[in-house]
């Protein structure tokens, strides 16, 4: 068995199909722990106040946000090395949802930088290198759109994806590499020291693991989307190569 | 039963609203372009079988 076997479209809708409620299922229980532990159960932070709740929907979701281009980039590199459709449109998939990943994370940042910085934005090279991130996925949502031919289109996007990672990676160390800006580092840290404390990060941890079910969830069915899709659009071919 | 969110409210209630709606849509969206498309390729395939 080989994970390629997957890279076979009628084998991928037959093997995710029958997952995608357990993984929206998990999704579910995730979220709603997550957040109700998060917003009604976690007392306010010294120098935050309540504003610290905005930490169960903000970092999740940049996490993801940057983590989904991670997963277009792998996917964009199989599809260039090995040419597997599946590949291509599992990146192509994957991109609305990291576009509203980066939406949710650039609004939840905003109203949380206003009370906190006292400024909705600031052209900080994290938040800069974000909105950049998020431009990219606009991009490269609209050229899969632009181009008629797919595997032209899976191509160009793959292409987009390799330059747009750069993006990508300094959204998440922008810190480390300038050591400025109003932007902290890490939420997150396997040193117990620098990690948050445990009362915000147990209801994080399940807040993480509803995002990346859910967007797992969402990929795999807007996987099964895309190539139906391409199915549909063959089916037409063939018919109208038949009528004519 | 909502929690006392101070002077802050409006901000981790928009925050809350705006992810909710936002994660809410697209799932809505991605399900029903799901459920549409299923159902076409069916009935293509149906016809040319038959």
């Amino acid at each position: 068995m080989s994970i390629w076997e997957y890279a076979n479209p009628k084998k991928f809708i037959a093997t995710t199909t029958p997952l995608i409620p357990w993984v929206f299922g998990a999704t579910a229980v995730c979220l709603v722990v997550g957040l109700v532990w998060g917003f009604f159960l976690t007392p306010e932070a010294d120098r935050f106040g309540s504003t610290v709740k905005i930490i169960y929907v903000h970092v999740p979701s940049a996490m993801m946000a940057i983590n989904a281009w991670a997963m277009m980039l792998v996917a964009s590199l199989v599809w260039l090395i090995r040419r597997h459709h599946v590949s291509a449109l599992a990146a192509k998939a994957a991109a609305p949802i990291g576009l509203t990943m980066t939406l949710i994370a650039l609004w939840t940042g905003a109203v949380w930088g206003q009370p906190m910085w006292g400024t909705w934005w600031a052209w900080d090279p994290r938040l800069t290198a974000f909105l950049i991130l998020g431009l990219f996925y606009l991009g490269y949502i609209a050229l899969w759109e632009a181009i008629p031919d797919p595997d032209q289109a899976a191509d160009l996007t793959s292409v987009l994806c390799l330059v747009g990672s750069v993006f990508a990676v300094l959204s998440r160390y922008a810190v480390n590499f300038w050591n400025q800006g109003l932007h902290q580092g890490a939420t997150l840290s396997m040193d117990a020291e620098e990690n948050i404390s445990d009362v915000y990060w147990f209801p994080l941890l399940f807040c993480i693991a509803g995002f990346v079910l859910l967007f797992l969830g969402l990929v795999l069915m807007r996987t099964g989307t895309e190539i139906r899709l391409r199915r549909l659009r063959a089916l037409e071919r063939q018919a109208q190569r038949i009528t004519a | 039963m909502i929690p006392d969110l101070g002077k802050y409210a409006i901000e981790v209630l928009s925050a809350y609203g705006v992810t909710i709606l936002l994660l809410g849509g697209i799932t809505g969206l991605s399900w029903q372009r799901w459920r549409r498309l299923k159902a076409e390729v069916e009935r293509v395939e149906r016809g040319r079988d038959g």
